[in-house]
């Protein structure tokens, strides 16, 4: 079953190309005059989302009504929500979230410290494959099951800080009320589409510790509008490091390891991981890649440019704390925040399991690929001619969808239609002698 | 059954274009699904080999053939080849000119790094005309 937050909204699609060409896995086709995402392909990334001049690409996000249905409702906002509001602090910042319905906030941030204490601890106990790869974007993650299976051991095991807060803010409220697991509502507030997928279909877990997952957009204007009717400022706790977390590179920080790499946009991170699988950065220790530029102040979810937003985040850290206690949530071994269920790699590449069947394909692409323009000009629907020949052969596409090569197909007819025109009938004329 | 086969041109120092042969030969590798950890020792020593005709040679070729069960990937190149192959097979020695290794590149791990993802490795000839290269990798 395949779950996934982007989708189209058909009204607004015009069926241009912008998307198709900017889709870092080729998932996306237009037909009938609309874009089609294909949904073994996609990994939520969002830069569909971004790039649609129209606004079709839809991130599917919970309603804020479902927190109607839970006793007890906890807010777990990210922490690039911080960068988003001019002259607010974070204090300010909870407390107007909390005033938008919530019995309590818990902050992400403070989960991310509590991930980046676990990672400095761990990664000195353990044998892990370098470079370690942070399992913190989840369409990295999903980019890797895809298209670098072979690195899929080097993902850090650690859940991500979103899962960690839902994890512990729930199993507090749950002493604290008394109240049953399906009577507390955990919501987190994304900053993006890949989040919100692995909340329905979580990585490496079994089952999301969160119920709901609500757009910053969305959040964002009621935390404005609460701003001034706030009751009371709410203590943060996270430091410095957790705070971080919302910009590239915060994670990287708050492991200590010396060699770390942290690359944004998600081509620049497929480059990097080529690299890594190549064995060039083996001197690495940690790797952070992260879909969106700038890292999660990027999100597609987000309303702050995201370079104002890195800006405000790198002021509001100057002021924290640079540690914070966390180790009265965790267990010597960690094992409650580790990820328990093994990733298992896409086959979605594969043209066909059996080797020589895909080797015969392969061919047939070359052939088909070598009669096309190369202009990659998208008007097909594929995202380039090596797509479209990819995408002839394995039955989803014809040829004559390249306008170029039907255009010549009605160059030669025609010129085959204007040779019979000339001929004349013999009833009415002809140089032919009849032979007897 | 015939093989799929791949070829491409490489040109000598021609490092903003280096690696994009062994790039493309990855993802065929992906799509033909060839198991992982193939992939992965395919790439590395295809790129070690085209990193060092981009490094040390003339210019030369570039020539992969995928069957069932085994890859092959040929190295050539139009020269100088390899004086001393005892060395040029020890880790870290190098004979590449010095704003190479600036640059990253030409560490002495090629030909080490070649032998130990393939499974065959020959060096057909080395001599002033060129080197001449076969790796195979089976699975």
């Amino acid at each position: 079953m395949y779950f996934h937050s982007v989708t189209l909204d058909r009204d607004r699609c015009k069926g241009c190309t912008n998307c198709i060409k900017r889709c870092p896995t080729e998932a996306i086709r237009v037909r009938d005059g609309k874009a089609k995402i294909i949904k073994e392909k996609c990994i939520d990334c969002g830069e569909c989302v971004r790039v649609c001049p129209y606004h079709a690409k839809v991130v599917v996000t919970d309603d804020i009504g479902m927190m109607e249905n839970y006793k007890y409702r906890i807010a777990l906002p990210a922490p690039s929500l911080y960068g988003q509001f001019k002259d607010m602090t974070i204090g300010d910042i909870l407390a107007s979230l909390q005033s938008c319905g919530f019995d309590e906030v818990f902050e992400v941030a403070y989960a991310a410290d509590i991930v980046s204490y676990i990672t400095r601890n761990i990664v000195k106990a353990k044998d892990y494959k370098r470079p370690i790869i942070s399992s913190a974007c989840p369409a990295i993650v999903r980019l890797i099951q895809q298209r670098f299976p072979s690195l899929m051991d080097n993902i850090l095991d650690i859940m991500p800080p979103v899962e960690v807060a839902g994890k512990i803010a729930r199993d507090e409220a749950k002493k604290k009320t008394g109240l049953k697991d399906e009577e507390i509502g955990v919501f987190f507030v994304s900053p993006c589409a890949a989040k919100v997928t692995s909340v329905k279909n979580p990585i490496g877990i079994e089952k999301s510790y969160i119920d709901g997952v609500f757009s910053m957009r969305d959040v964002y204007s009621m935390i404005l509008d609460k701003r001034k009717f706030a009751e009371k400022k709410i203590e943060h706790t996270s430091s410095m490091i957790g705070v971080g977390w919302a910009n590239a590179g915060g994670e990287s920080y708050g492991t200590s390891l010396e060699n770390c790499l942290f690359v944004d946009g998600i081509q620049n991170v497929i480059g990097v991981l080529e690299d890594i699988e190549l064995g060039k950065l083996d001197d690495i220790d940690f790797f952070e890649g992260l879909a969106c530029v700038g890292g999660c102040v990027g999100g597609p979810l987000t309303v702050a440019n995201n370079f104002i937003a890195r800006n405000r985040i790198m002021k509001l850290k100057e002021k924290l704390n640079k540690d914070v206690s966390v180790k009265k949530y965790i267990a010597v071994d960690f094992h409650e925040f580790m990820l328990n269920v093994k990733l298992k790699k896409s086959d979605v590449l594969n043209l066909d399991e059996d080797i020589d069947k895909a080797i015969d394909m392969m061919k047939s692409i070359d052939e088909i690929y070598k009669s096309l323009p190369g202009l990659d000009c998208g008007s097909c629907g594929s995202p380039g001619c090596r797509a479209l020949a990819e995408d002839v052969v394995k039955g989803f596409a014809s040829e004559y969808d390249c306008i170029f090569k039907l255009k010549d197909r009605i160059k030669i007819l025609a010129e085959e239609i204007n040779k019979l025109s000339i001929k004349i009938p013999p009833v009415i004329g002809s140089d032919k002698e009849v032979k007897p | 059954m015939k093989p799929y086969t791949m070829d491409f041109d490489v040109k000598a120092r021609d490092f903003s274009s280096a690696g994009e042969s062994s790039s493309k030969f990855r993802k065929t590798l992906l799509m033909l699904s060839i198991p992982s950890d193939i992939v992965r020792r395919a790439s590395i020593a295809a790129y070690e080999a085209e990193m060092n005709i981009v490094i040390h040679s003339y210019g030369g070729k570039m020539h992969f053939e995928i069957y069932k069960d085994k890859i092959v990937i040929v190295a050539e190149d139009t020269g100088p080849g390899i004086k001393d192959l005892e060395l040029a097979m020890k880790e870290g020695y190098s004979t590449a000119p010095k704003e190479v290794i600036e640059m990253g590149f030409g560490a002495g791990m090629g030909l080490p790094n070649m032998k130990r993802n393939a499974d065959t490795m020959e060096i057909v000839n080395h001599d002033e005309s060129g080197t001449k290269i076969v790796m195979t990798i089976n699975f």
